[in-house]
């Protein structure tokens, strides 16, 4: 017999409130894309430009437990200022991020990422100076490539020595049109 | 790296989306359209309750219809005290261990949730409190005075 819909979506109210899921997610819609966004009880954990969770899910499930569902109440917060993100009404935003699992190095960069305004561009160079490691522009390429919640921590911020995009997990037409809506002219 | 896929332990959605629909429909049967659904949520409550502590991924079904068993089983109890126990219709194709479940059908319910989680699911006392939302001293006292009637029954 087929679940009613408002039974399921009231379980998945009630697993977010109960305080025993690992973690959450589910599906944003924005203008470069669906996105799969995950929470924990910590902060916003993985922000995801494919929008098929299976492999996600496993990602996610060994990093926090198996308690993870789909949970669209659980991201409320995310969704709300991504939406005002996209639609030019926010310019940093206020969520805490779970970055667990990441070196301490890896944490540092994302740190100072995360310390790009709006509208603005670093290069990987600077930002493994700021990061205290200024020959470290390629380990923060890698670092930018694995960046597990992008938008949020602005990795399409970051550009090369020269002025070229050099790359994006997402694709380059999503870093370009991530730029283009903070006003960056390239 | 060989890793032994069968045995993974799925997240949570997967297991949830694979088997709500019989959990909704063996609840709806056994206990009518106005009390099913708070059934439904707590009984994937309880099996999310102790999902994270399950060793390995096999009978999941069998698993989480024992917890609907008991779900609607407390909800008999709260509403008409002294009514027999609800039949939930078994699944086809089930393992061996069910055969456990024949043997304890005599046994009170709560005796025999906990036997069938104990000697059928191999849980231990706290993933049997779990499951039953009570307390790892009562499940140990659930199972042993279970399989204690069982002895006596066997006698006869």
């Amino acid at each position: 017999m087929k679940t009613p819909t408002d039974l399921d979506r009231r379980f998945r109210d009630a697993a977010a409130r109960s305080g025993l899921l690992d973690a959450a997610y589910d599906t944003v819609e924005s203008p470069i894309g669906d996105l799969l966004v995950a929470v924990t009880d910590r902060g916003l954990l993985s922000i995801s430009f494919d929008p098929d969770p299976a492999a996600l899910l496993d990602r996610i499930a060994d990093t926090t437990g198996r308690g993870v569902l789909r949970s669209p109440r659980a991201i409320d917060a995310a969704r709300g200022e991504l939406d005002e993100y996209f639609d030019h009404r926010r310019r940093s935003f206020d969520l805490t991020v779970d970055l667990r699992g990441t070196t301490d190095f890896t944490e540092r960069v994302l740190a100072e990422l995360a310390r790009v305004p709006y509208g603005q561009t670093a290069t990987y160079g600077e930002l493994a100076a700021r990061a205290g490691r200024p020959r470290a522009a390629r380990a923060v390429g890698m670092v930018m490539n694995r960046n597990p919640i992008p938008i949020v921590l602005p990795c399409h911020r970051i550009v090369g020595a020269s002025g070229d995009l050099v790359g994006y997990a997402g694709g380059l037409g999503r870093k370009v049109e991530l730029l283009r809506l903070e006003g960056v002219t390239m | 790296m060989m890793e032994d896929v069968a045995q993974r332990i799925p997240p949570f959605e997967a297991f949830y989306a694979e088997h709500r629909d019989v959990v909704f429909g063996v609840l709806r049967r056994t206990l009518g359209v106005d009390r099913a659904d708070d059934a439904f949520q707590e009984t994937f409550l309880r099996a999310l309750r102790a999902y994270g502590r399950l060793d390995h991924a096999e009978h999941l079904r069998a698993w989480v219809l024992t917890i609907a068993r008991n779900v609607a089983l407390d909800v008999h109890r709260r509403t008409r005290p002294t009514a027999e126990m609800p039949e939930i219709p078994h699944v086809d194709g089930l393992p061996a261990f069910v055969e456990l479940a024949e043997l304890t059908d005599a046994l009170p319910a709560k005796e025999r949730a906990a036997v069938v989680l104990r000697y059928g699911y191999d849980l231990d006392y706290e993933r049997i409190a779990a499951a039953l939302g009570s307390s790892p001293d009562a499940a140990r006292q659930a199972t042993s005075s279970g399989v204690r009637r069982l002895r006596r029954e066997t006698r006869r």
